[in-house]
């Protein structure tokens, strides 16, 4: 009697838990096809060239904020080049920055430091990952910014652009450098974790023939740990292409498309990247053809997003195949 | 003193060849060697550069009134109050959050680990968590702006005059907030549940018990500490985060209630958060105060800092794999918010 209502209290608690995943899944699903739903109209109307260069996006945003189309041009004509670029711009730079930084760490961290070192180094890992986004952001716009403006930017090279751009240090160089901040303490700590799992004979193997440490982590455990650098490097980016606010408070307000053919003005001209964009245009949110864009962004950052999830999940196969857990 | 204690009771260490000198190495290898050393120092530089900047600045602003004044929109940093709303909308927001997000997130986890049948949708449950840790924050409030504007659901927000429903409002930002907080419990809960062995499940059956029970009399509460690090781990999201309150809790400084329910009217009217009190602030915000910002963000902080404490204890000395440099440090990637 007993056993028989243990038996469908089972299958009760089975269901009901069940539901709720299924609920998740529904949620899911909802939500991507609520946000594609929204964007069509935006990429209907602009097709292809959406993802094109064309005119000044803040000029196409305010028409569709003002509900007066550009003359020539549909309500909802959008060529969102310089919002793609400056996303692309800030991430690269920022995980490249960052994936140097964080594998030296790495091997600092688990080969060379003493322990008393590492000890402090772990902590110091856990801020650096805990700070939030808008702490980073008030740093970046309040310290940071007037730094790079008074010692970086001399005068000459603020008047060589003053046609086009007001150069005025929030800017892609302190965007990227915070960015940067923000992405490292997690690939040191994924990089650190994969190279620490290395099994320890295949370096010992390394070491008796006579390599010497250097040349045994780079041979030997970072060879070994390359999926989970790759699946580090992976997880840094989707993080630096979703980050927002800190973006749009350091990354000047003005969508514009810095341009490498400047040189090094390039570096202190303003960049503003897709998810910084929404939620500075969140207020118009209720006007339909801005919301149209504003969700055709957001769709654009949902693909990314879920691309790069996959790209994480197929680097970290081989090393199962080592049974490492990474 | 000290000294002593800790060799007492130090972990073992996995045991590493003796150093050796560089001066034999080939001039790149040094080369390598000596910049592993110096990130790994300016590492720790800007760690203690961020905090001294913000202590700093924060000691600096905050004065012991800012904690009981209501926020006043004033052009004079002196007279625009302080920030009791934003504190007020900080707890209440992830308090809102932490109460759908963790018992939803130990149930998912416990699906999963413990029934997950059938496989395959046991494996698009795992997609789709991991679709939600990885979709920026923004969307997910865009997202829920478009669904809690839906008429069925005005309840949970305020309607306006022509009938439209707001969509803002302390229900819709907090419950937006336990999807961002949820991969973080499902997911401190699994590996846990992964840790339990077998043994532990077969003893329980053999007495009697049924799957059920065991779940909620033996399982669960062995991984109690587990859970509250990944709940931990979830409320510091919730508290970083910016832009799903500014985006679905509206701008208003102060807590604005709707009609005269007191505590149903709070949560369905907009506030702030120390979040966006802080944006707001900034010289990206409209309020443009620097010194309650830099005040504001120093409370932020030390809040976020005293949850991080309290992971690094829940989660100390818990697994077996501790003992190891590597184990230990695939526990710090464990324990961070961003590595799920």
């Amino acid at each position: 009697m007993a056993r028989r209502t243990g038996r469908r209290e089972d299958q009760r608690a089975e269901r009901t838990l069940g539901a709720l995943a299924v609920g998740l899944l529904a949620l899911i699903g909802v939500m991507v096809v609520i946000v594609f739903v929204n964007a069509w109209p935006s990429f209907r109307s602009n097709g292809l060239s959406w993802f094109g260069p064309g005119g000044n996006v803040d000029t196409q945003l305010r028409a569709m904020q003002e509900s007066t189309p550009l003359p020539g041009h549909s309500i909802e004509y959008f060529r969102g080049w310089p919002l793609l670029w400056g996303t692309l711009l800030t991430t690269v730079l920022a995980v490249v920055l960052a994936l140097i930084v964080s594998t030296l760490a790495a091997i600092f961290l688990t080969e060379f430091a003493p322990e008393r070192v590492r000890r402090a180094l772990e902590p110091v890992i856990r801020l650096l990952a805990g700070v939030p986004s808008v702490v980073y952001g008030l740093i970046g716009i309040l310290a940071l910014a007037p730094l790079i403006n008074q010692h970086l930017i001399s005068n000459a090279r603020k008047q060589s652009v003053a046609y086009v751009v007001q150069l005025n240090g929030a800017d892609l160089t302190t965007a990227t450098l915070i960015l940067a901040v923000m992405i490292t303490p997690i690939m040191v700590a994924l990089i650190a974790g994969a190279l620490g799992s290395v099994p320890e004979p295949w370096r010992e193997g390394s070491v008796a023939l006579g390599v010497n440490r250097w040349r045994t982590i780079v041979r030997v455990s970072l060879r070994t740990a390359r999926p989970a650098i790759v699946a580090a490097t992976v997880l840094a980016t989707a993080r630096a292409l979703g980050e927002a606010i800190m973006l749009s408070m350091v990354s000047g307000g003005r969508g514009f498309a810095a341009n490498p053919l400047d040189g090094l003005t390039f570096l202190f001209e303003p960049v503003r990247p897709l998810a910084a964009t929404i939620v500075q245009q969140s207020d118009g949110l209720t006007i339909a053809p801005l919301a149209h864009t504003i969700y055709a962004m957001a769709a654009v950052l949902l693909v990314s997003a879920a691309l790069l999830s996959l790209a994480g999940w197929a680097a970290k196969q081989p090393l199962r195949r080592y049974g490492i857990r990474a | 003193m000290s000294e002593t204690a800790t060799v007492a009771t130090a972990p073992p260490v996995a045991v590493r060849p003796p150093r050796q000198s560089t001066a034999a190495w080939p001039l790149a290898d040094r080369v390598g060697y000596w910049l592993c050393w110096t990130t790994g120092i300016a590492l720790c530089l800007i760690a203690v550069a961020i905090v001294v900047f913000m202590l700093v600045k924060g000691v600096a602003y905050l004065r012991p009134a800012l904690f009981v004044e209501h926020p006043a929109a004033s052009l004079q940093q002196s007279q625009s109050g302080g920030f009791l709303d934003p504190i007020e909308g900080t707890l209440i927001i992830t308090a809102i959050g932490t109460l759908i997000a963790a018992p939803a997130g130990v149930a998912l986890a416990v699906w999963i680990s413990e029934y997950g049948r059938p496989t395959a949708l046991a494996r698009a449950v795992e997609s789709a968590i991991d679709v939600i840790a990885g979709v920026p924050s923004v969307v997910l409030a865009i997202f829920g702006l478009l669904v809690f504007s839906e008429g069925f659901l005005g309840f949970l927000s305020q309607n306006a005059a022509n009938g439209a429903v707001y969509g803002r409002s302390f229900f819709a930002a907090g419950i937006v907030m336990a999807l961002l907080a949820l991969p973080l419990i499902v997911g401190s809960t699994r590996e846990a549940l992964a840790q339990v062995p077998d043994r532990v499940r077969e003893a329980s059956y053999a007495l009697g018990k049924s799957r059920a029970s065991t779940i909620r009399w033996v399982l669960l509460p062995s991984i109690r500490p587990d859970i509250a690090s990944g709940i931990a781990l979830g409320m510091g999201r919730i508290i970083g985060d910016t832009a799903i309150i500014t985006i679905l809790l509206g701008v208003t400084l102060t807590t604005q209630g709707v009609g005269s329910t007191p505590l149903l009217g709070t949560l369905r009217g907009t506030g702030s958060t120390l979040t966006s009190y802080v944006y707001n602030n900034s010289p990206a915000g409209e309020g443009n105060a620097p010194q309650k910002a830099y005040a504001a963000a120093f409370v932020l902080l030390m809040l976020v800092l005293a949850l991080n404490a309290l992971v690094t204890r829940l989660t100390a000395g818990r697994r077996s794999d501790r003992a190891s440099i590597g184990g230990r440090l695939r526990a710090i990637g464990g324990s961070l918010p961003w590595t799920r």
